[in-house]
């Protein structure tokens, strides 16, 4: 088995996102120190590493949800100074209205920008039926069950047609079987919707299942220690991923890097 | 019968009460205390009479006119103290002492300067009510959950959305809390000023008919009085389902 090198094709390929000597500052604790990454377009790029190693800071440096101390952020070549119609986000606890109904929750991206009631409604059943919740239009997200919230979480991000969806660790709050269902229909999303993701979990069988890329993220202060891309199992069913030898050995080496910054 | 069960409860705790009622009224625990049947009748009477209908016409204006006042520039107030980081140190004080202040004690000083009108009966209303609508809404304001703040702006909102579409319908429970607690307060308020400052309205039935012993007219009177609040609350609560259809089941981040 050949050791698992940084990649050197990504600098080939077209980036959607691009971070260049990022760095963060809170206070006196440097949470990201100097990071530099490329997102692959149309492909799926996780941020993997321990509890606060600073991936979701990351994430939201990215989504402009968070200023960063130095450095740049490039979305399609243009610097990002703020959140943009060209990103939307899935967060962890999914921040759904509780006041307002499944198609209002999906169509709230929309209801923002003034797209007009009828044609908000009509994009947001589609990603309603899309992300299997139709039927479900005028629940209310208490009645729903943690992995379908996270369904109205996705088709909200997915209806505002953002070119790069930014998940910060969107399954870490549903059930083990639902996570794994999810991880499949991810897989599909991002064959089907020609979109860039960039994807933040602490699981590592997860982020080697759904990535076409893994930045290994090492904490104190953050930065990239290592870019591995998978490459033999992408296009096999998702059975046979679990049980492939390369899938295996990679999930084997990232543990093992990571081993010593786990607490 | 399951379906009607919170009625049935309902009622049942009012027969209780009402029974009790008529049990002490029949003991008698006090000469002047009337039964729940005889203060029925004397709320008949004056039904029938049109009295209490003239008394509300008079009562209800400072109660009326002070918790419009109270709950529009409380639910104002509040926002802007909820929001705004600096003043909350400069107004909450003045509130959390205008609600442990004993009101009874300031009012020969509001009509030392308002008079014995409208304005004074006006004014204990909203210092009843006011407080606690004011420190609700701020203390709802600043808790509004941080993730829902953040996915809006993450959906590009303006400051405007932020406010209208998530702030106040996140702080709406709390918000309507306080708008009840205000309007019992404001009720307490209303009859406080007809029993202080002049007798007009029901304080005047309250008044008079306890000064010529007519106890059960004196209850009639307060039993009127608790029941429009109950109504009025009730009112309110049916309101905010309305406006908020999913937040009253909790909250989905839970």
């Amino acid at each position: 088995m050949q050791p698992i090198k940084p990649d050197t094709r990504q600098a080939v390929t077209d980036s959607a996102v691009s971070v260049r000597n990022v760095s963060k500052v809170y206070g006196d604790v440097q949470a990201l120190k100097d990071l530099s990454l490329e997102f692959p377009r149309g492909e799926l790029t996780s941020l993997l590493g321990p509890s606060g190693c600073g991936k979701t800071t990351l994430l939201k440096i990215i989504a402009g949800l968070l200023p960063a101390t130095s450095g740049e952020i490039e979305v399609n070549g243009v610097k990002v100074t703020g959140p943009g119609p060209d990103r939307s986000f899935v967060f962890q606890d999914f921040a759904l209205l509780p006041w307002a109904s499944v198609i209002r929750n999906v169509a709230f991206g929309l209801e923002l920008r003034g797209v007009a009631k009828s044609e908000r409604e009509a994009i947001a059943e589609k990603y309603i039926r899309e992300v299997g919740l139709a039927g479900f239009e005028k629940k209310f997200p208490h009645q729903l069950s943690g992995g379908m919230r996270q369904r109205v979480g996705l088709a909200r991000a997915l209806s505002v047609n953002a070119q790069v969806l930014l998940l910060d660790e969107p399954f870490s709050a549903v059930d083990e079987q639902t996570r794994r269902k999810f991880q499949e229909d991810l897989l599909e999303l991002v064959k089907n919707e020609k979109k860039t993701f960039i994807f933040v979990t602490h699981s590592i069988e997860e982020a080697v299942y759904v990535s076409d890329q893994i930045a290994i993220l090492l904490p104190r202060p953050s930065r990239v220690s290592e870019i591995i891309r998978p490459s033999s199992f992408r296009d096999k069913s998702v059975d046979n991923i679990r049980r492939d030898p390369e899938y295996l050995d990679i999930v084997d080496r990232i543990w093992a890097s990571l081993r010593s910054y786990v607490e | 019968m399951l379906k009607h069960r919170p009625l049935m409860l309902k009622l049942l705790s009012a027969l209780i009460v009402f029974g009790a009622w008529e049990i002490a009224g029949r003991v008698p625990v006090s000469y002047a205390f009337p039964t729940f049947i005889d203060s029925m009748a004397a709320l008949a009477r004056m039904t029938f009479d049109g009295s209490i209908f003239v008394a509300y016409a008079e009562t209800l204006q400072p109660l009326v006119v002070g918790v419009l006042i109270s709950a529009v520039f409380g639910i104002g107030l509040g926002l802007w103290i909820g929001l705004s980081k600096g003043f909350e140190w400069l107004f909450s004080p003045i509130f959390i002492v205008m609600q442990a202040a004993p009101l009874a004690a300031l009012i020969p000083l509001l009509v030392m300067v308002y008079g014995i009108g409208l304005t004074s009966k006006v004014f204990v209303v909203c210092i009843m009510a006011m407080p606690v609508i004011v420190l609700n809404t701020a203390s709802a304001v600043r808790n509004t959950p941080a993730s829902l703040k953040e996915m809006a702006t993450s959906f590009l909102a303006h400051d405007r959305d932020v406010l209208l579409k998530i702030i106040l319908p996140a702080a709406s429970p709390v918000i309507f809390s306080g708008l009840r607690l205000g309007v019992s307060a404001g009720f307490i308020g209303a009859i406080l000023s007809e029993l202080k400052i002049t007798p007009t309205g029901v304080g005047d039935i309250i008044t008079y008919s306890r000064s010529i012993a007519d106890y059960p007219s004196m209850y009639a009177a307060i039993f009127s009085i608790i029941l429009l609040a109950v109504i009025f609350l009730n009112l309110l609560e049916k309101l905010e389902d309305i406006l908020f259809e999913g937040n009253n089941r909790g909250y989905a981040a839970d």
